[in-house]
Order: structure tokens, then sequence, then C-alpha cells
């Protein structure tokens, strides 16, 4: 069991990874309550990270608060992370997430914690991935991501879950397109949910297909959140990918490089576009001196990159 | 840092006109809302005030139950040690029982005919007075993080 | 007509640019636009051009007549006035009880019944859920015991009872049956309402326990035995207020309410029944908001376009069947706690419109209605107020006496026709239900009282002394209804003295038959009126038909 003090503990060390007033490494020197499960004679058993994606409606959040009801049941204690997208604009959010899961509000063995995306793209919050971590020290046995499900596709997933579920429901139409143009590379189980609505099997019969066409072995199944059907298939299913080798794992650090070396160029490419010969471009544009494509070349040389403008 | 704020619906009531439009207005104001939904008990509301770890509590309340109601709330922060969040009410309470709730630690409450604009500025002046510092908490080290902010 | 229409057009032309334009250039108007509080703008006069599209007999016609926009029956208030129909309830049955007889002795003709929140909510008094609000804003009911108490000394065949009660309502609605049982009244001389109206909890007033579908099979049951048992009982009561007070538009009013009306009828439907046996017992609630001439279009552009969805969508035979009968009430959020004095004038102007509208039963706000659960001066005031209206003012006279005004027959087609454009809008999104599983008529009713919101904030709609002419002194000071903090105990020890006088074991076997009814399409009343008989409490039955039909979870909108 999971003492109030963790949830305490917890709840505080991800704000300040959140806020920036440390980093993961010093919120758990800070915040001993967390590190006390994992820094012991024995050595602890990790948690395993499940995310939960798919578009918007989907149920996603009624299918946590079913997982949550079958991790408990087995005697594991969970953290869930909810991530709800912050507004553009005024960076403000509504985060609804965890009215879904309110029947668990009083078992300590159950810690859920809202974060608002903070305009970082991807269906994560930047701090989401050294929030699973603190979870995972405070010593829970098991970590849910929610993605934000907007509707883009959400693969920074694939860096923080070792098992993720991709969640669609039969009515939206171009729900299986969606999951198309992406998320087939990261899903290790496919979940039809609201499976008493008509077109489920149709659904489901299509991801099969396209399952099929790739080499891994993803398991279709079908779920009404609502009332828990198939739901002890969906856990069962999760305990088998929990329990076999990590193929995931590969993916994950492939694609957390890639998307590492991608947030450097950018950093880098704003950096340079404040030098004081950026500028001197910049202005020459302004001044219709340039063109965009000239412009664009400039800079380019200035950056020594190689790439050209489209 | 976004203003992290719980806004809380006990009781088993449902007017939550009052609590959405509020939830909406400090979204819009630029503040991370967490929204508990309708009918929960004090001990939910505590527990979610908590694993959010945000910097304030508005309670929301119509059913006239708040003299039971913020006093459990107040009594099971301290119990689990959280002296550094804020409550804060609103909704339909009586005048005559203000000085009651301010006399338990209730920091402010927001009547019906207090404007939205009202609310953000009680809001974040409660933040920015004795609400917390996060980065003070943080830099007090290691152990009983918590009472350091508190001072 | 056309050449005296043109006439009129440019009569208006030459108005504008002679008499209008030269007076604003000198003395501009306040504001460019005046809006209704439902947000449709006003134009600064109306001619008969602005109604032209409206012909008198096929859109107006006769009061008791289709399609009922004048009024449902032929005459109206000069037969008798609307029902008097304070709502009271508080504490225990015995002193809920000791309100009606009051409120009956100062010349009240129903009564109507307001149940705590735990009540409602399906929780019985001594639930954990229930502590604080045991008979606080209404009146405590486990049992049918307490019912019985409830109405002592009430004659059940001569007073109508209206009941406030939603997701538990066909418990409640079981209870009243075995107290008139037990009181030895017919059955089919009771006349009264039960509110019953599931579809609007989801939308606006958010009291329930079960899923949209199970709460419509429940919903369904209580219509299909009234239609068998109950002659004279409105089994339903499809209610518009609670959207409004949460702050939807005057169509959205309507318009959410007839598509609720619409989804009962069609599951009554679906069942076997004919609309004709029982589509005469619909009734309906509406509030009268501050907003006098919108509120009187309202109700006459409710009645109309309800005739017109039970003759045309449902072929409705029976005149029965499409006129709509309606109670109201005055608006609480009109209401404000600062100067509560105010709220008498408000009150008067909205029973004033509610009347001018046409409606059959009326409930007026008490002054404290801000504050408070009403005090018993409050409610008194209340009450004289409708008999002002009644006996001084002159207007029961003459039927719908407003109409023919070129602005409140506009008014009255444009929300007709807001109605059937939100209808259009919910068939195509596949109907009312999964307009409610899907969150819409929740966004569509978020988005409208955010915009008034706002429209109030930014002064566009005034609240006197709250927005304006505010004094900063200190609030006049009102009498409250006192709560009497030891009520909750008295229910606590009323409930465990039931308890230890039933058969627990014949207690248990008629909650077992319940949940077996629950699994298959019988009709669930006779065995939950079995139930209520062997003094099984609302709570027992609410919780043993949890794992049949499943809890409620909202997904909130914002």
């Amino acid at each position: 069991m999971i003492a109030h003090r963790v949830h305490r503990d917890l709840a505080r060390a991800i704000s300040a990874v959140e806020n920036g007033v440390t980093d993961y490494r010093g919120a758990l020197a800070r915040f001993t309550a967390l590190g006390s499960a994992s820094n012991g004679t024995t050595a602890r058993k990790r948690a395993d990270v499940i995310g939960i994606t798919g578009p918007p409606g989907a149920g996603k959040s009624t299918l946590v608060d079913r997982l949550i009801e079958g991790v408990r049941a087995a005697g594991e204690t969970v953290a869930v992370i909810a991530v709800d997208p912050s507004s553009p604009f005024t960076h403000g959010a509504v985060l609804g997430d965890r009215v879904r899961m309110q029947r668990h509000a009083g078992d300590p063995g159950v810690f859920i914690r809202s974060m608002a995306s903070r305009s970082a793209g991807g269906g994560l919050a930047p701090a989401t991935r050294d929030a699973v971590r603190l979870a995972d020290e405070a010593g829970f046995d098991v970590v849910i991501v929610e993605t934000v499900g907007v509707g883009q596709v959400e693969l920074e997933i694939v860096a923080v879950a070792d098992v993720i579920v991709v969640v669609t429901v039969p009515a939206l139409g171009d729900g299986v397109q969606a999951i198309k143009a992406g998320l087939t590379e990261i899903a290790d189980i496919f979940v039809v949910n609201m499976a008493d609505r008509p077109g489920a099997n149709a659904s489901a019969t299509d991801l099969k297909h396209m399952v099929r066409e790739g080499k891994r072995d993803i398991p279709v199944l079908q779920t009404i959140a609502q009332d828990g059907t198939g739901v002890p298939e969906l856990l069962a299913a999760l305990n088998k990918k929990r329990d076999g080798d990590d193929s995931n794992a590969v993916r994950a650090v492939r694609f957390e490089i890639v998307r590492r070396a991608r947030d450097e160029a950018v950093r880098g490419a704003l950096a340079a576009l404040d030098t004081p010969d950026a500028a001197a471009v910049l202005d020459r544009l302004r001044d219709h001196e340039l063109t965009r494509n000239d412009a664009i070349d400039a800079l380019q040389h200035i950056f020594g990159g190689t790439a050209h403008a489209h | 840092m976004p203003i992290k704020v719980l806004v809380a619906k006990p009781g088993l009531d449902g007017h939550d006109r009052g609590a959405k439009i509020v939830a909406r207005a400090l979204r819009d104001a630029g503040m991370e809302v967490v929204y508990t939904g309708l009918h929960q008990t004090p001990e939910m509301i505590v527990n979610a005030a908590i694993q959010e770890d945000v910097d304030v509590v508005g309670v929301s309340i119509l059913s006239g139950a708040h003299m039971t109601i913020f006093p459990k709330i107040m009594t099971m922060l301290a119990e689990r040690e959280v002296d550094d969040i804020a409550v804060v009410g609103g909704g339909v309470i009586q005048e005559a029982d203000i000085p009651k709730l301010k006399e338990i630690g209730v920091r402010e409450i927001f009547n019906a005919e207090a404007s939205t604009q009202d609310l953000i500025d009680g809001i974040e002046r409660i933040v920015a007075q004795t609400g917390r510092d996060r980065s003070r908490r943080e830099a007090a080290g290691t152990a009983g993080a918590g009472q350091a902010a508190s001072r | 007509m056309q050449t005296t229409e043109r006439t009129i057009a440019d009569q208006q032309r030459e108005w504008e640019q002679l008499t209008l334009l030269p007076f604003t250039e000198r003395r501009p108007e306040a504001r460019e636009a005046f809006r209704t509080q439902g947000g449709a703008t006003l134009e600064r006069v109306y001619t008969p051009e602005h109604v032209a599209d409206v012909d008198y007999l096929r859109d107006i016609g006769f009061p008791g007549q289709f399609p009922y926009t004048r009024g449902p029956y032929p005459t109206m208030y000069r037969a008798q006035p609307w029902t008097m129909r304070q709502i009271a309830g508080f504490g225990t049955a015995d002193d809920t009880n000791q309100r009606f007889r009051y409120l009956i002795a100062q010349g009240q003709t129903g009564i109507s019944t307001d149940f705590d929140m735990p009540t409602l909510m399906g929780y019985d008094s001594d639930d954990e859920r229930s502590e604080g609000e045991v008979g606080r804003e209404g009146v405590a009911i486990d049992s049918v015991d307490d019912m019985l108490d409830l109405y002592a000394g009430i004659d059940l065949e001569k007073i109508s009872v209206s009941m406030t009660i939603n997701p538990s309502a066909w418990i409640l609605l079981a209870m009243y049956l075995v107290t008139a049982e037990e009181r030895g009244f017919d059955r089919k001389k009771l006349s009264g309402t039960i509110q019953n109206d599931i579809i609007k909890e989801y939308v606006a007033q958010k009291e329930w326990v079960y899923p949209p579908r199970p709460a419509m099979r429940l919903v369904r049951d209580s219509i299909t035995y009234s239609a068998e048992h109950l002659p004279r009982y409105n089994p339903v009561n499809v209610s518009g207020y609670h959207s409004r007070e949460a702050g939807s538009t005057a169509i959205q009013e309507v318009a959410f309410t007839l598509a609720a009306g619409i989804a009962y009828v069609e599951e009554v439907v679906k069942a076997g029944i004919d609309v004709d046996d029982f589509a005469p017992r619909l009734s309906f609630f509406f509030v009268s908001q501050i907003d006098f001439l919108e509120e009187v279009a309202k109700f006459r552009a409710a009645r109309r376009v309800w005739a017109r969805v039970m003759k045309e969508r449902f072929g409705a035979k029976k005149p029965e069947s499409m006129r709509l009968r309606f109670h109201c009430q005055t608006a609480g959020v009109s209401c404000t706690a600062r100067e509560p004095l105010n709220n008498i004038a408000r009150t008067a102007i909205e029973a004033l419109a509610a009347v001018c509208g046409g409606a059959q039963s009326l409930h007026t706000n008490g002054y404290d209605e801000a504050l408070s659960i009403p005090s018993e001066p409050a409610m008194k005031i209340a009450l004289r107020t409708q008999q002002i209206i009644a006996e001084e003012v002159g207007i029961i006279g003459t039927i719908d006496p407003l109409a023919g005004s070129y602005a409140l027959e506009r008014l009255t087609s444009d929300i007709e026709k807001g109605c059937f454009d939100y209808f259009a809008e919910i068939d195509k999104r596949g109907g009312t239900i999964k307009c409610i599983e899907d969150n819409f008529l929740q966004m569509e009713l978020a988005d409208a009282a955010y915009d008034l919101h706002r429209r109030k904030e930014a002064g566009e709609r005034h609240i006197v002394t709250v927005t304006k002419y505010r004094d900063e002194s200190a609030n006049p000071h009102v009498e409250l209804h006192h709560v009497d903090e030891a009520a909750s105990q008295r229910q606590l020890d009323r409930l465990a003295k039931t308890k230890a006088n039933r058969d627990s074991a014949a207690v248990q076997k008629a909650l077992d038959e319940v949940v077996r009814v629950a699994k298959t399409d019988e009709n669930i009343m006779p065995a939950t009126i079995a139930a209520v008989r062997a003094r099984a409490t609302g709570g027992e039955i609410i919780k043993a038909l949890r794992p049949v039909f499943g809890t409620y979870v909202e997904t909130p909108v914002f």
C-alpha cells in the first residue's frame, strides 16, 4: 500500500518538474519519501507503464477507470497520468479526465494526476515522462498514461510507455483512417470501444486486416468500457505484453533519439535566428530587398545547413 | 507558471452552472483548472487537491451543507499534513456563516454576486500573497518541504 | 394586401430618413442593439410587414383549437384561474405537512412537494452520502410511512398533488399509490403530477442514478402503468425550467423540452401503446423569466410547436394529445440576494408573463429565493402576488390578450422556427438520447450559459443592485427560514422505526422480485409497489438495481 505522505510528495515532485523548479533527479533528491520504495536493499521491479491513446470521444478515460479497477483487483497499485490540452491562446486548461475515475478516490493504492499539455505537441506534456518516472520511484506497480486525444496522431507515448493501447470507436468514420496514418506502428493492442454500437465488428475486422499486413502480433479487442464488457480480455492481453519481451523498447529508444535530435535542431535554428546576421537578412526581407525564397536560402547558408526551401 | 485550481462540487445537488462558468473563466484567464465533477465527498475533494497539487481549491456549495463540508475538508487537509493549499468557497452561503468559515481557515468566500473578474483577481491575490511559493519550497531542501512553504 | 405591405415598407424607410435620423443625430439611442435575454435582436419597431408570413387561422387560431397558440382550452381563466401551486418541503414529513395545511388554508388550490437531496438522488437518510442534507432543501422521504404522514389529513381525491422528483420517481409514484391505497382512496380519482423527466437531468439539473437508456425504461414503465390505471394522473412533467435556469436561451428551453417529449412519446409508442392513449396525460413545465415579451412568446410558441409535432410527426388524432398544458415557476436565478424584497417585483412581472402566456398552474418564488428555502412570510407574499393578478389586474377576462402584437407574433414565430431547427439537428444526430450520450445538448447549453454570463458582465443586461444601482450599505435584513438542525435526527429515528417494524424477509423477497423484473422487459411498477408496501425504502430499491442498470458518470462539458 502507498502511504498518504507519498501521494503528497509525489504530487509535489511532479509539480516541481512540471514548473521547471528542478529536474527529475533534483525532485527525487528533495522528496525523499519517493525514493524510499526503491532505495531499499531489495531490488524492486520497475513499474510497467501502459499508454492509452486514441481519438477524442473514444472513451479513453472510462477505459482507464476500468483498468484501474482490474489492476487493483489483482493486488497491484496504480498511478494515472492524464494529459489534457492547454489553450494555445491563454495557456489555460480545463482538466476533466479524473471525473470518470472518481470512484477510486478513496483508495490509497490509486494516484491520479492531470497534466495540461502546456502547448507541447505529440499528445503528452513536457513533464509527462518525468512524472512517470517519479510515480515509478514512488513505488506504484503500474503507471497508466492517457494522452491528450485531440485527434492528431500522438506518437510521443512511445518514448514513455512499455505497452501502448490504441482506442477507437465504431462511429468515428475516419477513426480507422487516422490509425492507418501512424498509430499502427506504435500500437501493441487495439481496442474498439463502445462495441455495442453499430459497426463495431466491421471496425474490428478492418483493424485485423491492417494488423495482418504488419509483422508484429497486435491483438484487436472489443470493449464496452461503460459496463466493463471485454475489459478482462484487455487486462489479460496487457499482462501478456507486460510479461513478454520488450520489443517496444527498441522502437521507443529510436523514436526518442530522433525526437531529441529534432528538438535540438529546432532549438539551434531558433538560436541562430537571434544572431545579427540573421536579423540583417530578415530586415532586408521586410524592406522588400529579398524575396521569401532568397531570404530562406540566405538564412540556410548562414546556418550552414544543406536543405533547401520547397 | 500557470496557477492550478481545483473546482470542486460537493453535495448531492446538481447546481454546477456556477462551477462550470468559473472553470471556464479561470481557464480563459490562463489558469489550469481541474474539475472534480458533481457529487463529491470531502474526502474525494481532499484527495484530488493533494494528488493534483493545486494552489487553490474552490468549493461551490448551494445545498446549504457548507457548515458540514468545509470543516471536514479543512480537517482532512490538516490530517494529511497539507497546509499550503488555499481553500475558497462560493455559491449560496449566508453572510452570518462567513466569519465562522474564515475562522476554520477558509480563505475567502465569493458569493453569487461576485463577478468572474473578482474571482480571478481574488485567486491571483491569494496565490501571490500567502499562496504557495513553489521555488521556496523546493529550495528548502529534502526534509519537511511542506512546512517550509507554509512559513 | 401586397400594395399595403409595400406602402408600409416605403413609409418605414421614409420615417427612418425624415423622422428617426434627425432625432438620433441629436440624441443617439442608448445602445446599438437591444437583445432579448435569449439573445434575439429586437427591431426598433415592429409593423405588419414583420408578421406578413404569419397566417391567423393557420398559425394563431382560436383557444382550444389547433395549433393551440392561444391556449389549450376555449375558456381559459374565464372558467377558473390557474392552479396556484406553491412548492413546499423541508425537514420531516410532519414538518412539511404543516406547511401544506397552512398554504391550503391561505387559498392555495394544489400542493407541490419538494424533496431533499438524498431522496432526490435515491439515498436513504441513514446513508453516509446523506449527511448534512437530510431534510435541508426539501422533505426527507425514505419509506411509505413517511409519505403517509406527508399527506396526512389531505383529501387526495380532491387536492391535486405534484411531486418534483426524477431518477427515483417511479418509486415515489409507487409510494403515492400505496399511500392512497392504505388510506382508502380510489386510484382512478387521484389527480396530480410527478416530474419524472429524466432527460433534462442529464442536460441540466444533474440528478441521476442510472445511465440514460435504463432510466428511459423506468419512465416508460411509469407512463404505461399510468395510462392503464391512473386516468387523471400526469406521469411525466417534461421540464424546461432547469435548462433555462442553467443558462440556456428561451429557444433552447422549449426545443430541448419538446425534444425530450418527443423521445418519451417514441419510447412509449415503441412499447406498443397508441399515442392517443397516453399523450393527453403528458404535461410540461417552463420557467417564467424576467424578459416579459420573449417569455409570453415562448409559451405560445411551445403550444404551437407541440401541437404540430403531435399531429404531423406522431399522427395523433385526439385534440387532447396535441394541446400542451404547462406548469410554470418564476425564475430562481433572476432573484438576487442583495435587497431581497426587490424580488417581489421581479416575481410579479414574471408571474404576469406566465398568465399572459396561458399557464395552467404557477409557483411564484419567495423574495428569499436567493438566500435559502422560503420562509412562511415569503411564501405568503408569493401566493398573494398570484391572487392579486387573478383578482385585481383584470387580465383573466380575455384570452391570450397580447396576441396580434406585431412584436409578440414575430417573436413567437421565431421561437417556433428555432425549435424546428433544433429538432432537425437532433434527428440528424440520431435522436435526443444519442444527443445526451454524445453531450451535444450539454455543450449547446454550456455555450449559451457562458454567452449569457459574458453579456451580463459586459453590461448588456443589467441586474438592479448587482451590476447597476448597487447600494454598498449593509444588505437589508430579512428573516430567513430557520433550519431545524434536529430534523435530521428525527428522520433517522423515523427510518429506524420503520426498519424495526417491518418483516425483513418479506422486504428482501420483494427487492429480489424488483431485481428479477428489472432484468426482463416486464413493467417494473407492480413489483416496485409490492416492495414499497412491504416497507422497502427508496434507497434500498435504488441500490438493488445498480448492478442491473449501472451508474451514470457524466463527462463534463464547459
